[in-house]
């Protein structure tokens, strides 16, 4: 007889995959043995996959390239009005520069901080390019759907966005970690896709209550034929508010005057 | 003495204005027409948005625009792509060397940050992009990473960037060429704080040619 003829059965069998371990899943309760402080949020996200989570401002997000082939393409919305998300134009102009790296933040389109850069051992990101789209893998592989084995970054985003409420309309540009773009004298982008040793880390602070939209996708100038992506580590933990003497905070004065904005939207 | 902007445009004038200094347009291409941009007194930044006229979800995408050509800077026969990866307007021609997609637009906000918050009060393109946008049912959620006709953004090797003095010069222009129906949304940029308008912003002309 079948496993699930019936619907005690059938419980049954769905009751006995409870405890199956895989590499790409959320740890709930939320727990990882290398974070420095409380865990709110673990989970690794599959190649491919996608992940959005509400962090408090003050959290520290750590993600992790865990075999070296990993594509963190990230969209950030201030939580309460999520009208107002990253402006990676202001970004890079704000900070008179391109590339992104420890020390940099994170601008939304209101003149504040989202999220500060605080380390980083990979060097290799990109804030030009943006995400693949069903379009774009359809051309290198074939097909880009949700449903298939092609699945890309822009519309990952939309799924993620969706579980927020939000729509078509609310994925901006992104940010995409981990693969790199550089320019060149005439403006050409020059990808950086590796693959990169395993564990390579970026770690932010959230300035901002937010929300984060994550995708695990093939970047859209990785040349290689195939669709190749790996895991995405994600650990959140609690920590404190940016403080007055914070070295980034002070690092620049337009990085102070977008940290006084941020404390003034918080000033109620 | 015949009309120098219209030369080699490839129809007759379906539409010709002059855009005050300061000033946002909203104006809808129809697939085939050519939409001419002047930039009558030299190096006034023209911000610059498109929409699908059919379902405005679908909006230009710098980035992907550039992923797809492989390079930051809009040149004759870039493709102006939307987030669906499908082409909005085609560069037909420009005199001028190149224009700029990753400068995004000026906003009181940023203009703090920038400047100082002795600019809040001032006028900026995002006021523009949003004045138009909002009477035309679309709203801050519609605002997407611009392209700066006329504006100048090198990246140097360490990845330093920044709006420098302008390459255009009165008279200078770029032609697009719908390849959908399109609205497009741009706003004469009031910045006064940096050398995109030379540091006064002045008007520019729009004219749209049927095809030919």
């Amino acid at each position: 007889m079948s496993q699930t003829a019936n619907p005690y059965a059938a419980r049954d069998h769905a009751r006995a995959q409870g405890g199956t371990v895989v590499e790409a899943m959320p740890t709930v309760p939320a727990a990882a043995a290398d974070a420095p402080g409380p865990v709110v949020w673990e989970e690794t996200l599959a190649p491919g996959g996608y992940a959005s989570r509400r962090l408090a401002r003050g959290t520290r997000l750590r993600l992790i390239d865990v075999h070296g082939d990993a594509c963190a393409s990230m969209l950030l919305f201030n939580a309460e009005m999520p009208t107002e998300r990253l402006n990676v134009a202001d970004t890079l102009k704000v900070q008179w520069n391109g590339y992104l790296g420890a020390g940099k933040l994170l601008l939304s389109d209101m003149g504040r901080v989202l999220m500060s850069i605080l380390d980083d051992t990979a060097g290799t990101h990109d804030a030009f390019c943006g995400a693949s789209s069903e379009a774009s893998n359809a051309r290198k592989y074939g097909e880009g759907t949700n449903y298939g084995p092609h699945p890309n970054a822009r519309d990952r985003f939309m799924l993620g966005v969706a579980k927020h409420g939000l729509g078509r309309k609310d994925v901006h540009p992104c940010v995409n970690l981990f693969k790199g773009v550089r320019v060149a004298d005439d403006g050409a982008t020059l990808p950086e896709i590796g693959p990169f040793a395993p564990g390579r880390a970026v770690t932010l602070r959230a300035e901002m209550d937010l929300i984060v939209v994550l995708a695990n996708c093939p970047h859209v100038l990785d040349p290689r034929p195939e669709w190749t992506v790996t895991a995405l580590r994600a650990t959140a933990w609690k920590d404190a508010v940016t403080a007055p003497d914070d070295p980034i905070r002070t690092s620049a004065p337009e990085a102070l005057r977008a940290f006084l904005n941020t404390e003034d939207y918080y000033a109620r | 003495m015949p009309d120098q902007h219209l030369a080699g445009l490839p129809g007759p004038i379906a539409h010709n204005e002059v855009v005050p200094a300061r000033a946002p347009w909203l104006h809808r291409v129809r697939r085939g027409q050519t939409l001419r941009i002047v930039d009558l007194e030299g190096n006034q930044a023209v911000d610059f948005l498109v929409y699908a006229a059919a379902d405005d979800a679908e909006r230009y995408s710098a980035q992907d625009t550039i992923a797809a050509q492989g390079n930051l800077f809009l040149k004759t026969g870039s493709v102006l792509l939307s987030n669906e990866g499908r082409p909005m307007m085609t560069i037909t021609g420009t005199n001028v060397a190149y224009h700029d997609t990753i400068g995004g637009a000026c906003s009181c906000e940023s203009n703090t940050l920038r400047y100082g918050n002795h600019t809040k009060s001032q006028h900026a393109c995002v006021d523009n992009f949003l004045d138009a946008n909002v009477r035309a049912g679309r709203g801050k959620r519609d605002m997407v990473s611009n392209i700066n006709f006329f504006m100048n953004v090198p990246v140097e090797a360490d990845g330093a960037l920044g709006i420098v003095d302008g390459i255009s010069a009165p008279g200078l222009m770029v032609d697009l060429r719908a390849e959908m129906d399109v609205e497009v949304v741009v706003s004469n940029c009031p910045q006064v704080n940096n050398p995109c308008n030379g540091f006064n912003p002045t008007p520019v002309r729009m004219i749209v040619s049927e095809a030919a």
